[in-house]
């Protein structure tokens, strides 16, 4: 049942994210609709590697031979997920800041191609 | 009007992407071979306690490696956007108060200490070279906001960055040499199984990429820094 709604709640993320990535004009907001759309990634895919009344997968005294662990695997792709957005972020958030000093405006609309 | 339309659908199509994923998720409690594999194994053959790392740093190493890549080029490339040009100046906008300098540098040597202690540790508890660099990049952060430094050392911010990655790369030569292949971390003793020296070269090869992250997430501040007072001048 958990696995459910995380995943649909990582589902729903990555709806809002498009949507505001789409809708929005200022490229400041549209970087934030892409973050949310990564958060939403990210949840889907942790989501997938948990298994009911499962733990995570350190060792210590308290593991006994029968323990059932989550599944390591999309844990350990989440985490350089979202080192990779990271970097992405902070590059767009470069380009927005250029693109801003460039035309004095973060509209997306003054970066047509007609209005060079 | 019709680009709200078009965005619509465009998000309806997605939907439906999603909603068969969402509705049919895969029930079955058993782990999938690869994952019971490296649960089986990897306390016996690397001697980590945290499986997590033991996936990131030796089975999927490589993938790290490409990551670490990814991040620094990421870096360059801001750093390329944000580039200085010589009209920025040397003195801060905002004046900060003295409860907030003092506050920053009473927190900035335990904020470093928690990062070092988050990577040295990545093979023990949860965390590891990424979450280190960050929590480190964030004391010098907090040094920037409350504008106690106005400046870093340029020369020991690349220093630091590309002799960790240099390192990281010889430690992974060294596998190649001394143990079974690339970023194999068993050419040095395994030690006792949970304590801080154990699991060969893992808490090396983390400590290399916290210092690397750490000094990477610190040249995208500055470069962000540099921009930003600049902007605040000319507007």
């Amino acid at each position: 049942m958990i696995i459910q709604i995380i995943v649909s709640v990582g589902a729903l993320l990555v709806l809002i994210g498009l949507w505001g990535l789409l809708t929005r004009r200022n490229l400041i907001k549209m970087i934030i609709g892409f973050s949310i759309m990564d958060t939403g990634t990210h949840l889907i895919i942790v989501g997938l590697g948990y298994r009911e009344g499962a733990t995570a997968p350190i060792l210590d005294s308290s593991i006994t031979p029968g323990t059932h662990f989550v599944d390591p695997i999309p844990s350990a792709l989440v985490l350089t997920a979202i080192v990779i957005g990271l970097a992405v972020t902070a590059l767009m958030l470069a380009y927005a800041v250029r693109l801003y000093s460039s035309r004095g405006s973060a509209l997306i609309e003054d970066f047509k191609e007609n209005a060079l | 009007m019709i680009k709200r339309f078009l965005a619509i659908i465009a998000l309806l199509g997605a939907a439906a992407v999603l909603l068969p994923f969402v509705l049919n998720l895969p029930t079955e409690e058993a782990l999938p071979e690869l994952a019971s594999k490296y649960i089986e194994n990897a306390p016996g053959e690397l001697g980590a306690a945290n499986l997590v790392t033991s996936i990131i740093v030796t089975y999927r190493g490589l993938d790290t490696l490409g990551e670490v890549a990814v991040l620094f080029a990421a870096t360059a490339a801001v750093g390329l956007l944000l580039k200085r040009t010589g009209n920025e100046v040397g003195v801060s906008h905002w004046k900060s108060s003295e409860i907030l300098k003092s506050g920053g540098g009473f927190l900035f040597p335990l904020i470093i200490l928690y990062g070092v202690y988050i990577f040295l540790h990545g093979h023990l508890t949860p965390g590891g070279g990424f979450q280190g660099g960050v929590v480190i990049a964030t004391g010098f952060l907090l040094l920037l906001l409350s504008g106690s430094v106005d400046s870093f050392n340029h020369t020991v911010m690349s220093l630091v960055e590309s002799l960790s990655g240099f390192a990281y790369v010889a430690v992974a030569l060294a596998g190649l040499i001394w143990a079974a292949g690339f970023l194999d971390p068993r050419f040095l003793p395994q030690g006792d199984f949970g304590r801080l020296f154990s699991a060969g070269a893992i808490p090396v090869i983390y400590s290399l990429i916290g210092l690397k992250v750490g000094a990477e997430l610190l040249g995208i501040l500055d470069a962000m820094r540099c921009k930003v007072r600049r902007e605040g001048v000319t507007a």
